[in-house]
C-alpha cells in the first residue's frame, strides 16, 4: 500500500472517534503495537532531541525498501511513532523522501506539531526522513 | 477580614477562560502566575499615558516615567526590607541577576578558592557559576539533598572552611518545594568569612523576606513569579558588595564620564543598569508586590497551606502514587508520579481536560538524577487556586491514570 494511502487509512480510522478521549485511547492502544526497536540500538546516538520522553529509533534496509522499529518510555510518544512508523515503514527512501506529513493535522494531532511541543513530533518525521535519506545516498 | 477567594478570583481575568472546552485550572504557578487586573491596568497605563525613556529626560513625560519607575525601586526596598534603594537592581529577572553576581564575583575569586552550591537548584544557579569556576578556577562543591528533598546540613557544615568565598543556594526548590535553612547557612557561611547569594525566585511568591534581617549578601527576584510581568525582576546586594563587583555590561544609563581613554562608572543602582531597562516592567513590578500586599502575605500563606495539606491529602488516595520533596517545610507545590508512568503522558492527558501542570525536570536535572527518575508531574497553586480545582485536578488525574495503565 503506498504512503498515501496508508495515511487515508489512518486518518479515516480517527475520524470515527468523537472525543478526544477516544483519540487518545486508539493511540495508547497503537503504542502498544509498536515494532520495537532492538535493544542493543537504544543507545545515546539513537534518541531523539527535543523530546521530553525518551525516544529512539532505528532504520534497517531490507529489499530495498525502509523498515522502522523504536521505542520510548511515554506511552502516548510511542502512540505517535507508532502512526508514523505504520504510514512510513516498509517504502523506499525516495517515496519516505516525497512524503507528506499533513496527515497529521487531519487526525487531530495538530497540536503536537508546533516545534516548541515537548514531544518532538516534528524531530521524529526530521530524523525518520534522515535515515531515508541516508539509505538513498548509499544506494545511489 | 476573611479571605475572600471569589473577589480574589475576579482579579484575574484568565482564570475565566476555557481550555478544550473546560474552565482552566491553572496549577503551573511555580513557572510563572497570573497577572491581576491591577496590574494589567499599570502595564496599559503606562503606553497610554507616560511612556518615556527615562532618567535625565528634561520633558515632562521622562520625568513621570522616571518617578514611577524609581517609586517602583522604593517599593521593592520597603518590602525586601533593603537598606537602601541603591541595593535594589532592576533586572530581567533572577537569571539575569545570578549571572551579573557570578561575572562579578569572577574578578575576586582565585585558583584555590571554593564555593558552595546545593543539590536542590535551577539550572539558572548552577550553570552561571561553573562557567564562573572555569573562569576562576574556583572549586565548586555540592551541599547534598536527602530523601525527603531536604539538604544534609552536617554534609554542609563540613564543606565549609577558610577557602569558601561564597554559598548559592535557592530560598524555596523549583521542583520540590522545600523551604531551605537560608537563617543557618547564611550564619554558618558568615562564620567562615563566605558570602551568601539565595535565589528567591520561588520564595518571593509565598514569603515576605526582610533581607536586613536574614543578612543575605544578594537575593534575587523574578516579578513573573509574583504577579508581575516576565522579563523583569530584582537583584539585591548590599551595598559594600555591589560596590566590589565590577559592572556587568557596558552601555549608556551605567557610566558617569566616557572619553575614548577610559570611561568612569556611575554610582549604585546605576552602574549595573546598562541601557534602556524594561521601564514599564519595573513599574509593573512594583504594583504587583502591592497587590500581593493587598492580599496579605500571612493570608496567602494560610491560605496555601490549606491548599497544600488539602491536595497532598487527595493525592495520596490514588494507588501508587508517590510525592517527591516531603519537607515539614514547604510551600504550596506538589511534585509527583504515579507508578512508572511517564510525566509527559499525564500532563498531556490533563491538558485535555483543561488543567495546566508541568512535567519534566523542571529544570533541576540532578535533583531528577538522585530520585533515578526522567521527571515529575507538577501542581504548584497559588493564592487564587481552590479546593474545587484540586478536586477536578485529582478527578482528571485518576482518569488519565486509567488510561495509561
Amino acid at each position: 500500500m503506498s504512503i498515501e494511502k496508508t495515511q487515508a487509512e489512518i486518518v479515516e480510522e480517527f475520524s470515527l472517534f468523537d472525543d478526544w478521549m477516544q483519540r487518545y485511547e486508539y493511540m495508547i492502544d497503537l503504542g502498544k503495537s509498536l515494532p520495537l526497536i532492538d535493544p542493543m540500538y537504544k543507545t545515546e546516538d539513537h534518541i531523539i532531541k527535543g523530546c521530553q520522553s525518551k525516544v529512539w529509533v532505528h532504520a534497517d534496509m531490507e529489499d530495498e525498501k525502509v523498515k522502522f522499529t523504536a521505542d520510548s518510555d511515554a506511552i502516548i510518544t510511542k502512540g505517535i511513532i507508532a502512526i508514523l512508523i505504520r504510514a512510513f515503514s516498509n517504502h523506499s527512501p525516495q517515496e519516505i523522501l516525497n512524503a507528506d506529513t499533513s496527515f497529521i493535522d487531519q487526525i487531530g494531532l495538530k497540536e503536537h506539531l508546533s516545534p516548541t511541543r515537548a514531544n518532538g513530533l516534528v524531530s521524529m518525521i526530521k530524523q525518520i526522513k534522515l535515515y531515508a535519506l541516508a539509505y538513498q545516498t548509499q544506494m545511489n | 477580614m476573611g479571605f475572600d477567594i471569589a473577589a480574589i478570583r475576579a482579579d484575574f481575568p484568565i482564570l475565566q477562560r476555557t481550555v478544550n472546552d473546560r474552565p482552566l485550572v491553572y496549577f503551573d504557578n511555580a513557572a510563572t502566575s497570573q497577572t491581576p487586573q491591577q496590574v494589567i491596568d499599570v502595564i496599559s497605563a503606562y503606553y497610554q499615558n507616560y511612556n518615556a525613556n527615562i532618567h535625565r529626560g528634561v520633558h515632562t513625560l521622562s520625568q513621570e516615567a522616571t518617578d514611577r519607575y524609581e517609586a517602583a525601586r522604593k517599593t521593592l526596598q520597603q518590602h525586601f526590607n533593603a537598606k537602601h534603594t541603591r541595593e535594589v537592581l532592576f533586572t530581567s529577572g533572577t537569571t539575569h541577576s545570578i549571572n551579573l553576581v557570578a561575572f562579578g564575583f569572577g574578578s575576586l575569586i582565585e585558583t584555590g578558592d571554593e564555593v558552595i552550591v546545593s543539590a536542590l537548584e535551577h539550572h539558572s544557579n548552577i550553570v552561571p557559576w561553573q562557567m564562573m569556576c572555569e573562569r576562576s578556577g574556583a572549586k565548586l562543591k555540592v551541599i547534598p539533598m536527602t530523601d525527603m528533598g531536604t539538604l544534609d546540613m552536617n554534609a554542609y557544615a563540613e564543606l565549609l572552611n577558610e577557602k569558601t568565598r561564597l554559598v548559592f543556594v535557592n530560598h524555596v526548590s523549583n521542583a520540590l518545594g522545600t523551604v531551605n535553612p537560608i537563617e543557618e547557612i547564611i550564619e554558618q557561611a558568615h562564620a567562615v568569612g563566605a558570602a551568601v547569594l539565595v535565589d528567591g525566585a520561588q520564595a518571593c511568591p509565598h514569603i515576605k523576606p526582610d533581607l536586613q534581617a536574614l543578612d543575605v549578601d544578594f537575593y534575587t527576584v523574578s516579578a513573573h513569579k509574583l504577579c508581575g510581568p516576565t522579563g523583569v525582576g530584582m537583584l539585591y546586594g548590599k551595598e559594600e558588595w555591589l560596590n566590589k563587583l565590577p559592572p556587568y555590561q557596558g552601555g549608556g544609563e551605567m557610566i558617569a564620564e566616557v572619553t575614548f581613554e577610559k570611561s568612569t562608572y556611575a554610582d549604585l543602582p546605576h552602574k549595573f543598569e546598562a541601557g534602556t531597562p524594561n521601564i514599564c516592567g519595573g513599574i509593573a513590578f512594583g504594583a504587583a508586590v502591592d497587590y500581593m500586599n493587598s492580599i496579605g502575605f500571612e493570608n496567602i500563606a494560610q491560605y496555601e497551606a490549606e491548599l497544600l495539606e488539602y491536595a497532598t491529602r487527595a493525592l495520596h488516595q490514588i494507588d501508587g502514587l508517590r510525592i517527591y520533596g516531603e519537607s515539614p517545610n514547604k510551600t504550596a507545590v506538589i511534585s509527583f508520579n504515579v507508578d512508572s508512568i511517564h510525566p509527559y503522558d499525564i500532563g498531556t492527558l490533563l491538558d485535555k481536560m483543561g488543567i495546566a501542570v508541568r512535567t519534566g525536570h523542571h529544570c533541576a536535572q540532578p535533583i531528577m538524577d538522585y530520585y533515578q527518575i526522567p521527571g515529575t508531574v507538577r501542581a504548584s497553586f497559588a493564592f487564587y487556586n481552590t479546593k474545587e480545582e484540586i478536586d477536578a485536578m485529582v478527578s482528571g488525574l485518576k482518569r488519565a491514570v486509567e488510561m495509561l495503565r
